[in-house]
Order: C-alpha cells, then structure tokens, then sequence
C-alpha cells in the first residue's frame, strides 16, 4: 500500500515536473493545432515567416535582457536603449548624411556607454538592478526624445530652418530589416547568446553569479566584471534590436522601442521554465517569443480585437510563471 | 507586595530530541527573582536548547515547569510570556521591525494583544507609553526614531524594553554581550542591575567568563545536554568552569602522522578591520596545520574573510612565499594562490543550483577552456569524475544538482572545488559544522593530505577536540585579537578555553 502512494506521488510528481520541462512547447503545439484548425492560412508558408519576422525586434532585445538575467541583474532599461538607438541611427543618415558603417557604429557605440552606466549605477550603490535600471530607462527616454525634439525623423522631414533634410537612408541599410535578413540576425544573436552562456567559462561564471553572488566572488570570479559585461550585453543586443526596427520602419518615431520592453520580459521569464532550465537561457527566450508571436498572429487571425490581445498575453506569462515558480518551492 | 516574595522559577527533569539528536536528558535548573543566573556550556551542550524550551519555543519537550511553586504548562510562546518569562534572542534584528519606530517597536505586543475592539492608534499615548518604560530602564533613545537607525546595543534595549511592557519576572538574555563594545556592555551590565533590583530573576547566557563573575550570583553548567553543576558564581573558581564544560576526551578519528614541516609560506602582518579584528599577525609554515581558536564572535570567520580579500574595509599586508600579495578581493587571493572554504556553507560554499560537476571546476574553469573561454565538457566530466572519486562525494553523478546532496558531501564538494585548484595556501572556516561524524572524518583526512604535501593549511574552528587532534600550533583570537600562540601538543582544551573565554594564565 505504500508503494501505491509513493508511485501516485512519484507520477503526481512527473505531471509537474513534464509540464515544467514542456509546458511551454506544448503549448505552442497546441496554439499552432488550434489555430491551424480555426484560422484560415495560419499554416502557410508566407504567415510562418510573418510570424518570425514579426517577434525578431522582441527577441533580440529579449536576448539582451536575458544575459542581464543571468547574472542576477534586470535590464529594464532595453526598451529605452533601442528606441535611442532607432533614433540615433536614423538621424545619423537623415540629418548628417552619414554612411551606413558611421552610422550604425555611432548607434552601437551610444548604447555600449548606456551599458556602462548601467553597470556603473548598479555594482557601486548596491541598488536593486531593476529599480536602478528603472530610473536609467526613463532618463534615456528622455534623452532620444530630447535629442529628437519630441518629433518623429524620417527621409525628406521639415527641419527647424525651415528646409528639407536632405539626408537619405543608405539602401543596403533597409534590407536589415527586411525578409529573410532580420530573420537571420534574430536567429544569429538566439545562437552566439546561447553557445556564449552555455559553452563558454564566460557564460558559466555569470549563471554563477546569478545563482550565487556570494560564493561566486569567495570562488574567486571577478564579479563587478562580469556584471558589467552583461549589462553591456544587454545594451549592446537593445542597440541592435533598435538598429533593426530602425531599418523595417525607415524611420525614428517617438518611443519607439518602449512597447517591447515588457513582450521581451515576457519571453525571457516564460523562457525560464523551457527544457527545464529552471534560469534564463537564450533557446527558452526565443521559446517564449514564438509563444508570444504565435498568439499575436492567430488572435488576429481570428479576428479578436487588438485591444483585448493583452489579456491573453498576460494570461499565458502567468500561467509561465506559476509553473516556474510552483517548482521552485516544490524542488 | 508580590515583590516581596522572590519569584521562584524551576524546571524539573527535562529532556527533548530531535530527529537523531538527544538535546537534552533530563536537566534541573533553577533562578530566583532579583538575582542574575549564569548559564554556560560549551558549543552544542544545550543551553539555548534549555532556554528555547523555557520560553516556549518547543512544545514537545517531556518534564514539568514550576513558577512561583505551582506548574506552569508552557508549550507555546505566549504561554511563555503569560508566565512572566521573556526572553532575547542573541539575533536581535529577528524580533524586530526595522522600518517602524522604536515606540512602535516596544509597544509591539501590547498593540498586537491588547487592542480588544480599539481600531485606531492613539499615538500620544503609544510614544508616552514607550517613553515611560525607557525612562524606567534609565536607557535614552528617541521613540521616534526608525530601529533600523539603531545600533546594534540600542536594539538590544528596545526589546529589553518591550519585554518590559509584558509582566517580566524573568529575563533570559542569549549572549547578549557577544556583538557589544566596552562601553555597551557596562550600559547593559547597568540595566541588569536594576532589573535585578526591582526583582527580576536574570539569566545570562555568555560564552565570556570575566563578565559572568561581575554580573551573576548563580551559575549552571551545562555538558552534553546533561546538568553538571549548579552552584553560587563565588563558589567556583575560573579554571574549574572550565574543567567542567569540558569533560568527554576525544577519541581517535583524527589521522596520526608526523609532517614535515618546511619555509614559511603564509604571513599575514597586522591585519586590521575596523570592529572586527584588530592587529592579528600570523605565520604558517609549508606542511604545517595551524589552529584559528576562539568562541563563536571571537573574529576568527571576520579574520578569514580579511585574509581572502573579502572585506574591502580590511588592511594589511599578505605574505605568500616569499611574495607581498596585493589582496583588494577574492578574486585576486585566488590568483595569488589562496582558497577558502567559507563557514556558510549554502550561502558561501556552493551553488546549490548548479550541478556538482559545475561546482567542483568553477574555481578552476580556465584550465578547461580552449582558447581561454571554450569549455570542454568532456574535460570537465573526467576531472569532476576524478575529484567525486577520491573525496567519496555520494552524488548518482556529476550532473546532478548540489542543492540535493547532504550536508556533508556539499561541505566535500566546497573543498573539492578548491582541491582542484591546486591552491598554495588553504583556509577553512568551520568546515565540519553542520556534517556527520562520517563526512568529518573525510574533512580531517583532506586537510591532513594537503599539509601532507606542503600546502599551509588555516583551519579555524570553535571546536576544542578537533583543533587538538589536527593542528601543530594554533592562535587562540578573543575579540578580534590574537590572545596566545600556542603549541598543540603541549595544551589542552583547558588552557585554549581559558584565553578564548578572555581569561589569562594564573
């Protein structure tokens, strides 16, 4: 009779556990079921690469946000970071006539110092990462707003003088954003993130420090380094992310990066529980896009309004996270 | 005109286990009102255990409890303080709310219990309240400031106070004195005092013997969870306190070898933490095993850290062969050849997250990275099979996660990691705390192996026997201090106690 227990408790046990490990994937499953069965050309070939490109900008910021996960921190501050850089970028081409390397390394260059400061603010006041971080992304908001007067720069724009810029946006550079380019970055930065973190001593030593910060620095691992490299990680994919919607839209609108500041929170925890990784890894963030992506698009699909899209979207992050969470205090 | 009849408190015959462990076995003990009770025992003789069971924190102990003569049933903490027995903890910061003010603080209990149907706070009244009872105690500060603004002693008097707002007529205080300066001490010393003289019955739990003979009449021994002597403080000199703590000899699980002992390999010259430790040298040779004695809070974990690197407020100079080391962190001591295997084991010691095979290379990942980042898992797995191996690590493999090892095969894996390191200088922290008596064994070996081959091995310990059995030599630290050099095989447990107790040679 005991051992009728122990094994009704031991398969009680594998439910969760399965469900921790595959939860996610299963649900894409049975979204793609779903919606394959409900919606029309959910299945084609062109509305899969549609869904793709449509969660490339979220990953790869999400991917950023992941590395600073990883090591314990929280980068809130991405969503500000790529809208600078979408600013930076194209003002570099439409107002100063800028080529496409001048103009992309400028971008790249201004959000590794926001990754600095970031670093900085976090490792030498001892304050929570996200509540610092909280306060860097609106300060950097502010700066792309300011530096863009609060106006939305785009190829032909009046400027303040009067006349027409006369900056033109590189041809190559719109191809970045385009099929099958952004697809391909998105799936680069998801590989080098996820071979760097589990393969390397770098990426071994920042999921120490997320675990451990203590016993990670009694070990002997530079942690303020490592800190700081993450954080500039993460700005650096925010950078990249932003250079990329840059490139699919053609312009700098205003706030342009902040809506996927809180989808990219969203893949990473949900990515948390993928394949039972139980911490922030790259493969589970771009799970957790696809997830996201996937719902996007069949929601559409099937007609339900946009306005009510995030209810679901919220819906499936905690549901994420109940799992994540319940086997957490059930490990 | 109760006062006048000194408050009588007993406690017969008892015993309470724990799964695997006999805390106590039938003890006695015995306090009167107006008079302060010293209780004292060496680490793990059950007088906290005692003083937890008095103040209601086990209910499951076996044995009677009389206040005043008539059987007081305490089970519960509430029925503790119902009897007049309060009690503070030695971990003050547990029993208070460091956001709220020191008013609300001492009024605590009485806003949580005595409101009946009241809804709102009288404020006037809670901080004249408050004031009145600090005002009794003699003690100044501010009821409207924030405890956490407080100074450790300062906290100590708010909770004193708030056992002061409940019916006190007995007082435990667990190693109150342990974080408190001079200064504070004689203020607490002050306070006891007056207690005693409104006739509050004191018991004082203390680990320092100079201090129990200035503020204590009685004194109970505790050995083993066994009563062994209960007599007036005057009756019993300092060195037979001891004597009595002592008892049991240690029998023969430590290994027996003659070392050679080589150069000088590890000097530390006046090392210095504010608050912590204060001008400690020391010198261990190649092959040697040197002692860090002392009582829990004498420095010797503050004095470790410093040594490592971990303390940025530390200064002085680390001498490794030969070479003057610049330490600014852990990071550096490691590269100059150091290893610690820190006393919080779960919080310090591993990554209880992390898979054991990730554990034991994590101080030494280079070694198996390709082009200085590329890990080689298969190097990896050889050299954690290896390491797993030789320290009898019971793991089902080296993927599995440490957070589901035993107490001791983790603590094996926290010096696995350091083994694999190839470390010049080892320094352990209380490595056998929390581990059975097999893993211990496993622990003495080790570290006998790395003296064995010229590695200067730092093991600092609050247990007697284990010092004995394994160390050449051994610095005895009291208040963060070095008291005495001593060789191993000419002491004892008497005379390490004695200077780790603040005593000096007759």
């Amino acid at each position: 009779m005991k051992t009728a227990v122990e094994l009704r408790e031991r398969r009680a046990f594998n439910v969760v556990e399965l469900l921790y490990k595959y939860g996610t994937l299963l649900t894409i499953l049975v979204l793609v079921a779903v919606f394959g069965t409900m919606a029309d050309g959910f299945l084609n070939g062109s509305n899969v690469i549609n869904i793709l490109r449509s969660i490339s900008i979220v990953t790869i910021i999400a991917i950023g946000l992941t590395v600073s996960l990883a090591v314990g921190g929280f980068d809130l501050s991405v969503g500000s970071a790529a809208t600078l850089a979408n600013a930076v970028v194209i003002s570099m081409f439409v107002w100063h006539g800028q080529n496409l390397f001048v103009g992309i390394a400028v971008a790249i260059a201004i959000c590794l110092a926001i990754g600095l400061l970031n670093a900085f603010l976090v490792t030498s006041f001892n304050i929570q990462d996200m509540l610092m971080t909280l306060a860097t992304m609106f300060v950097i908001q502010g700066a792309a707003l300011t530096y863009t007067k609060g106006a939305t720069i785009s190829e032909n724009m009046v400027m303040p003088s009067g006349d027409f810029a006369t900056g033109l946006i590189p041809d190559v550079f719109s191809k970045l954003g385009s099929v099958p380019w952004i697809i391909i970055i998105m799936l680069i930065v998801v590989a080098s993130v996820h071979i760097f973190l589990n393969y390397t001593k770098h990426g071994r030593y920042m999921y120490m420090i997320g675990g451990n910060p203590e016993a990670a620095k009694l070990t002997g691992i530079a942690v303020k380094r490592y800190r700081l490299a993450a954080y500039l990680l993460s700005a650096l994919f925010a950078g990249i992310g932003g250079i990329v919607l840059a490139s699919r839209v053609m312009t700098a609108e205003v706030n342009a990066g902040a809506p996927y500041l809180m989808d990219a929170v969203a893949a990473a925890f949900i990515g948390f529980s993928v394949f039972g990784a139980g911490k922030p890894n790259a493969f589970g963030t771009f799970v957790g896009a696809v997830l996201i992506g996937i719902l996007s698009n069949g929601l559409v699909m099937l007609s339900v309004p946009y306005y009510a899209m995030d209810i679901v979207k919220g819906s499936v992050l905690a549901l994420a996270l109940a799992i994540t969470y319940y086997k957490r205090q059930h490990a | 005109m109760e006062k006048q009849l000194a408050a009588r408190l007993e406690m017969k015959r008892i015993s309470i286990a724990f799964p695997g462990v006999q805390a106590l076995s039938g003890v006695d003990f015995a306090a009167e009102g107006g008079r302060a009770h010293a209780l004292i025992g060496a680490n793990g003789a059950g007088k906290s255990t005692l003083m937890k069971v008095l103040a209601g924190a086990y209910g499951h102990y076996t044995g009677t409890i009389h206040i005043d003569g008539q059987e007081a049933p305490i089970r519960t903490p509430k029925d503790a303080k119902r009897h007049g027995v309060q009690i503070v903890y030695q971990e003050v910061d547990t029993a208070l709310i460091p956001n709220l003010t020191v008013a609300e603080n001492i009024m605590l209990e009485r806003t949580v219990h005595d409101m009946k149907g009241r809804q709102w706070i009288n404020w006037g009244e809670l901080h004249r309240s408050a004031q009145a009872v600090l005002e009794r105690m003699n003690v100044q500060v501010p009821t409207r400031k924030l405890v956490q603004e407080l100074t450790l002693a300062e906290k100590q008097m708010v909770l004193i106070a708030r056992s002061m707002t409940l019916d006190c007529r007995f007082l435990v205080l667990d190693e109150p004195t342990a974080p408190l300066s001079q200064a504070e001490t004689e203020q607490l010393f002050k306070l006891v005092r007056l207690l005693k003289a409104e006739g509050v019955g004191v018991i004082f739990i203390s680990h320092r013997l100079p201090e129990l003979y200035e503020i204590c009449e009685d004194i109970t021994i505790m050995r083993d969870g066994k009563l062994v002597v209960r007599d007036e403080i005057a009756r019993i000199p300092q060195p037979k306190v001891v004597e009595h703590m002592l008892g049991a000899k240690l029998d023969g699980q430590f290994p027996q070898a003659e070392r050679t002992v080589g150069d000088i390999g590890f000097e530390a010259k006046n090392i210095t933490d504010p608050g912590k430790v204060d001008g400690v040298n020391l010198a261990v040779r190649a092959g040697e095993i040197i002692g860090l004695a002392g009582l829990v809070g004498a420095g010797k974990t503050e004095l470790c850290r410093a040594l490592f690197g971990a303390s940025p407020s530390a200064t002085g100079d680390i001498i490794v062969r030969g070479r003057k080391l610049r330490v600014g962190s852990p990071h550096d001591a490691v590269r100059g050849g150091l290893a610690l295997v820190p006393e919080e084991r779960r919080r310090e010691g591993v990554f209880v997250g992390e898979s054991v095979g990730d554990n034991l290379t994590a101080a030494v990942l280079s070694r198996f990275a390709a082009w200085g980042s590329w890990l080689s898992r298969k190097k990896e797995k050889a050299a954690a099979a290896e390491m797993i191996a030789s320290l009898g690590i019971k793991t089902p493999s080296e993927r599995s996660l440490v957070r589901n090892l035993s107490g001791g095969n983790q603590q094996k894996v926290a010096i696995g990691k350091w083994l694999l390191a190839d470390a010049d200088v080892y320094i352990f922290d209380e490595p056998t705390k929390g581990v059975d008596v097999g893993a211990k064994r496993d622990i003495y070996e080790l570290v006998a192996g790395l003296a064995a081959r010229g590695k200067c091995v730092l093991y600092a310990s609050s247990e007697l026997p284990e010092l004995l059995g394994l160390t050449d030599r051994m610095y005895v630290m009291y208040d963060g201090t070095i008291r005495k050099e001593l060789v191993t095989k000419d002491t004892s447990e008497e005379e390490i106690l004695l200077y780790s107790t603040g005593g000096m040679a007759k």
